[in-house]
């Protein structure tokens, strides 16, 4: 991200001379503040339809944004770390050209699962790779793994689809684990908890915001600068193969336009979840909520009838919105 | 020289059209040539103006919504009755506008264009369908003249190659020899310097945009009028395209360093694939592929020269990090 960022330095920060208590500072949080008007959403939608609050169709609403919050964790990391990655919705559409071309094959279910997993490694590896040992922009790197990816998809698939998945695969994309938790949801949850402990309770995390902070300090600090950024790329992989996974078994088909657009909403939820999009500043909870918000003004959406596009909207002015309303609010107070 | 972006190009360039002229030797005939150059006019204007904000250290990821927003408005207007030249006028205006938000964004708020753009692509599209309700505006909702001025022949080629030729031209001068041309690359190349040298940073990166911004307008008309349709789709991942054709040409995307020569051979590489794809007899689905590999490619390839940057104090640490 460092290529495309404005010069101006970011303001000094005023330092205080007492720390507030971390419950004061937990509730003035962008964390908090996003969790209120999760709340007030759904309270919202709550009253809009009468049909919001039934926890089937809630639960339905949950797939909304459970295979984009997968990817959106470890996009979250990578954007932490000052890099980014734009190739994430090409990797599923190859992943899952893969798992087609295997299931064609007659490959069993594991092993579906295991090349799609291995195919979203092998992507970010690649990603890794050009980033992190020849040093070169992450920005161009997965712009130009944007369209390779996701051409190979269409020299095998060309205009045509894959279907036919074996009724033991739809159990990741359409199976319940309890009652209405379905597969999905609950990975999210386990993912969420991963990732959380990962980059908050971890040295790899710690390291993580250093780099994103000031990569040269990193390096002189002895953190593996360049190792950090390679297994970032290689976690947003593998968590696009398994975005792709759920992704198939719920669609039950494979298309070469899967996942299209996928990029924007993923990094959308990123950067609305408190992310700095200049690295070094953002948190997994925060990104969770993040997710939560946007599955529900999808769903509450669409109960109202509103259409797909208008929504695509909404997410853009979304983006746009989070970052520059405190900017014109710090702008407007001075 | 020989190792010049610019002259490796030229080679690939070369290259490329020998191994096509070995298949299919028609295809290097001038008159084909030309051809190849028209159909590429589109994606030359809009590398040039993503050159402009690219070597500004900015991106702009919204142009081909920008241009199939103008191209819709265009289309509408003519079906008003408005008169061609007011149309021009009006999509190179209501491009810089929609640039100019983009800019001011970048500028008075200092989000990073990347974000911007990215939220203004689906908006801008948005729009569109908002103005239609996805409905398309179709040849026969065209007048005559709306359609055949990109067409008509001028000198052996049609205007719209001519307006390509123009915009080259143009924009060669006005890179080259103006102040904000100049600022363009300061800015890029080293944004304190370029304060300490009194530019305003922010305010060049607002203009580029507007440049970027107003030329997709103008393709917008041209693109809508030569394939006589509009609707919300038009142009769709066209921004990578023209994105791609700036690294291909070697638009340095850390910004400050680029030539229009550069630009252009990179969109002339990319339009080059893709019009010899069917006649060689590969399927136009390996398209997308080959562009990402030409990114890729260019951009290793680009990297070599830069260096590294910064000094190595400590050589031990750097090599194991």
């Amino acid at each position: 991200m460092s290529n495309a960022t404005t010069p101006q330095q970011a303001p000094g920060r005023h330092i205080p001379d007492r720390l507030q208590s971390p419950l004061v500072r937990g509730l003035k949080s962008w964390e908090a503040l996003l969790a209120v008007v999760a709340v007030a959403i759904f309270v919202a939608n709550a009253f809009a339809s009468p049909y919001f609050l039934d926890p089937w169709n809630l639960s339905d609403a949950s797939f909304n944004f459970t295979e984009k919050a997968l990817i959106a964790f470890a996009m979250a990391m990578l954007i932490i770390a000052g890099e980014i990655d734009l190739s994430v919705a090409s990797i599923i559409a190859l992943c899952s050209t893969v798992m087609g071309v295997a299931m064609v094959a007659g490959a069993p279910v594991w092993l579906l699962v295991v090349l799609g997993l291995g195919t979203g490694l092998a992507c970010g590896a690649f990603n890794g790779l050009l980033v992190a040992r020849f040093g070169l922009p992450s920005i161009v790197v997965t712009i130009g793994t944007m369209s390779l990816f996701r051409g190979i998809s269409y020299i095998v698939l060309g205009d045509g689809a894959f279907t036919g998945y074996p009724a033991d695969f739809g159990w990741f994309g359409q199976g319940y684990v309890w009652w209405v938790f379905s597969v999905e949801l609950v990975l999210f949850a386990v993912m969420a908890v991963v990732f959380g402990l990962l980059l908050h309770r971890t040295n790899f995390g710690r390291m993580v915001y250093v780099i994103g902070n000031n990569a040269t300090a990193a390096r002189f600090s002895g953190v593996r600068v360049d190792r950090v950024r390679f297994i970032l790329f290689l976690l947003t992989g593998v968590m696009s193969g398994l975005a792709a996974v759920c992704l198939t078994s719920r669609l039950g088909s494979t298309r070469p336009s899967i996942a299209t657009g996928f990029e924007l909403e993923v990094v959308t939820m990123v950067v609305l979840g408190g992310v700095s999009i200049l690295g070094g500043s953002g948190s997994i909870p925060g990104v969770v909520i993040a997710a939560l918000v946007m599955g529900l003004v999808t769903f509450g959406l669409g109960l109202l009838n509103v259409p797909g596009i208008v929504m695509s909207i909404i997410v853009g002015a979304l983006l746009i919105g989070v970052i520059a309303l405190p900017r014109l609010w710090a702008m407007w107070r001075k | 020289m020989l190792k010049s972006r610019e002259t490796i190009l030229a080679l690939a360039i070369l290259v490329l059209l020998g191994a096509i002229a070995l298949r299919f030797a028609a295809f290097i005939a001038p008159a084909n040539l030309a051809a190849v150059f028209t159909d590429t006019s589109p994606l030359i204007i809009l590398a040039l103006g993503q050159m402009a904000v690219i070597v500004t250290k900015c991106i702009d990821l919204s142009v081909a919504a920008n241009l199939a927003l103008c191209g819709m408005i265009a289309a509408m207007l003519n079906g008003a009755g408005v008169p061609l030249p007011l149309i021009l006028l009006a999509v190179v205006a209501l491009g810089a506008a929609l640039g100019a938000v983009n800019g001011l964004l970048v500028w008075r708020l200092g989000i990073p264009s990347i974000v911007v753009t990215l939220g203004t692509m689906t908006i801008f599209r948005g729009i569109i369908f908002l103005l239609t309700a996805g409905k398309w505006i179709n040849a026969h909702q065209m007048t005559e003249g709306f359609k055949a001025f990109p067409r008509a022949q001028f000198l052996g080629l049609p205007v719209m190659a001519w307006i390509a030729v123009a915009v080259i031209a143009g924009f060669a001068l006005f890179i080259r020899r103006s102040p904000l041309g100049r600022a363009l690359f300061a800015v890029g190349g080293n944004p304190h310097a370029a304060v300490y040298a009194g530019i305003d940073v922010g305010r060049t990166q607002f203009a580029a945009f507007v440049i970027s911004g107003a030329l997709a307008g103008l393709t917008g008309y041209l693109w809508v009028a030569r394939y006589a349709v509009a609707y919300v789709d038009i142009a769709g991942g066209f921004e990578l395209d023209v994105v791609a054709a700036c690294v291909i040409g070697g638009i340095a995307i850390a910004g400050g360093a680029g030539s229009v020569a550069g630009a252009v051979m990179g969109a002339l590489f990319l339009g080059i694939i893709k019009n010899a794809l069917p006649v060689v007899g590969i399927s136009p689905f390996w398209q997308m592929a080959i562009s990402g590999t030409a990114i890729l490619v260019a951009v290793a390839v680009n990297s070599r020269g830069q260096g590294r940057q910064g000094r190595i104090i400590l050589k031990q640490a750097e090599h194991r990090a």
